[in-house]
């Protein structure tokens, strides 16, 4: 059963998740309290559905290994280990170069989604989410890069599900990324190739979406790396944002979260 | 001990194989076709391989990997033994991969070779699909082509690995309508179940019930409907699926 009917979200320590209003929310927030994912079915992310990151790769995307620019959408999966939420602690490979910080609209599934229609597909939507789509840097995306996204923690979710009514345009909708408290990264959500309409059509044509899937409409091009000791805050439209830390997998592991 | 998860008179069972069937945790026996088979365990994240084979590779045209290929695949993918997995009307390469599937049973971070066996649960079939016309170039192989509804078929049973010390040796063949399309063993993979459960569990923590697809052998042709395709692997039993056509779901 999945039903969202305004802010959903999980208070760490608390047995269920709760469904209140953003007052509710905002005053729990505001205690400093830390989330856990507001997430219990599949997530996808959604790869180069952005203009700007198809116009990056330029002449390679019709030179081998690419051959040819993307027809279908390209997805990949965000698995359980990677779930975390609001005030997550992130561990952060110490030899890699940072993390690339994706901030993602997350579209919230309401109802079983198979081959729908561009024109039907707002109605399998029960509302939205904002995610940190974590991973460590790569160029090629020739290969499912499963090594560098599929990490512990890697997929911060929340704080809460945020029903739809509360987002009248998903594709002209703000996402910002803070590192630091320093304003970092801005774009809107109408930078993607496919809206969230054509991209459920496109999708469920070849896969099924339940209720309390979560498919992300897409990490934005030029998305920033933070490295470990830095505070991320993902902002979507006007919503409480999300904040997440990292931390060198050393120091994370020595207080036995790893 | 082998044990299947099935659907009969309104309710899931535990079920166990027996002369006239199965028989269920609550003593009835019933008919193999009177039941509905849903995959053997519940499963959590499912890894699969790509090109763990070397002449499979070469039967793709690819040399071997620097390191694994790995992709994941969501849970509207899976399906047990009898079921049916749609063929697009428009497609002209369809095949099934005959994989070992390997279940976790415990959790798993940094485990090394050596004791990697020890978070093994166990082990089933996997006829994993893929549809060749849809291949992309982007995080290839791509979900259009792998992570289709029904695709990746489990079961029928799930066989406990102390029931497996040949694990590395078994027997892998693939039947088109009683016609044999594909056989291989198990020792030819490229990276073994060990050292696969160390390498993911390297930059992950693998937890109870995630399964890994450990690859198929050379031998893939392509399926059409009403085709059944029987995979089996060494005393691990034999999956049977069925291809169904568009029309079958509505789709015309």
């Amino acid at each position: 059963m999945f039903m969202l009917a305004d802010h959903q979200f999980h208070v760490e320590g608390e047995a269920l998740p709760r469904d209140t209003d953003a007052a509710t929310l905002r005053t729990l927030l505001g205690a400093g309290i830390r989330f856990r994912t507001p997430v219990s079915g599949a997530v996808y992310g959604t790869l180069l559905n952005d203009r700007d990151a198809l116009e990056a790769m330029g002449a390679a995307l019709a030179q081998p290994p690419y051959q040819a620019p993307p027809k279908a959408p390209i997805l990949y999966l965000r698995p359980r280990n990677t779930w975390s939420g609001h005030r997550a602690r992130v561990a952060v490979p110490d030899a890699e170069p940072g993390v690339v910080v994706g901030g993602a609209l997350g579209i919230v599934i309401g109802r079983p989604a198979v081959h729908v229609a561009v024109a039907e597909a707002m109605d399998v939507v029960a509302g939205y989410t904002a995610l940190g789509d974590l991973c460590i840097p790569h160029e090629s995306v020739y290969r499912p890069a499963v090594p560098l996204r599929a990490r512990d923690g890697f997929c911060v979710i929340g704080p809460a599900l945020v029903a739809k009514r509360f987002l009248a345009n998903p594709d002209a909708v703000r996402i910002a990324i803070t590192i630091n408290e320093q304003p970092t990264f801005v774009t809107t959500t109408a930078a993607c190739i496919r809206g969230v309409a054509q991209l459920l059509a496109d999708v469920t044509e070849f896969m099924t979406l339940l209720p309390g899937d979560v498919l992300m409409l897409g990490v934005p091009h030029g998305a920033p790396v933070a490295h470990a000791g830095d505070t991320v805050q993902v902002h979507i439209a006007d919503w409480e944002p999300l904040t997440f830390s990292l931390h060198a997998e050393d120091a994370v592991a020595a207080e036995g979260r790893s | 001990m082998k044990r299947a998860r099935v659907a009969y008179a309104g309710a899931i069972h535990v079920a166990y194989p027996d002369a006239r069937g199965v028989r269920l945790a609550d003593g009835r026996i019933c008919r193999e076709d009177e039941v509905v088979w849903l995959p053997p365990i519940a499963v959590g994240t499912l890894f699969a391989l790509g090109l763990n084979y070397a002449e499979h590779a070469k039967e793709l045209s690819f040399a071997k990997q620097k390191q694994p290929l790995v992709f994941m695949k969501g849970p509207n993918a899976f399906i047990g033994h009898r079921g049916v997995t749609r063929r697009p009307d428009d497609v002209v390469n369809m095949h099934y991969e005959c994989e070992l599937a390997v279940v976790i049973g415990r959790p798993t971070k940094a485990v090394a070779v050596a004791d990697a066996m020890q978070h093994v649960a166990g082990f089933t079939i996997a006829n994993d699909y893929t549809i060749r016309d849809y291949l992309e170039n982007y995080y290839r192989p791509n979900l259009r082509t792998k992570n289709r509804d029904g695709a990746t078929v489990l079961g029928p049973w799930f066989v406990d690995a102390q029931d497996v010390p040949d694990y590395d040796a078994l027997e892998l063949r693939t039947c088109v309508n009683g016609q044999e399309t594909q056989h291989g063993n198990t020792r030819d993979m490229v990276t073994k179940v060990p050292e696969l459960v160390a390498y993911l569990s390297s930059f992950m923590t693998l937890a109870p019930g995630d399964v890994i697809l450990t690859g198929t052998p050379k031998g893939v042709v392509n399926v059409n409907v009403g085709d059944e395709i029987t995979c089996e692997i060494g005393q691990l039993g034999r999956l049977v699926n069925t291809i169904a056509s568009d029309a079958d779901f509505g789709r015309y």
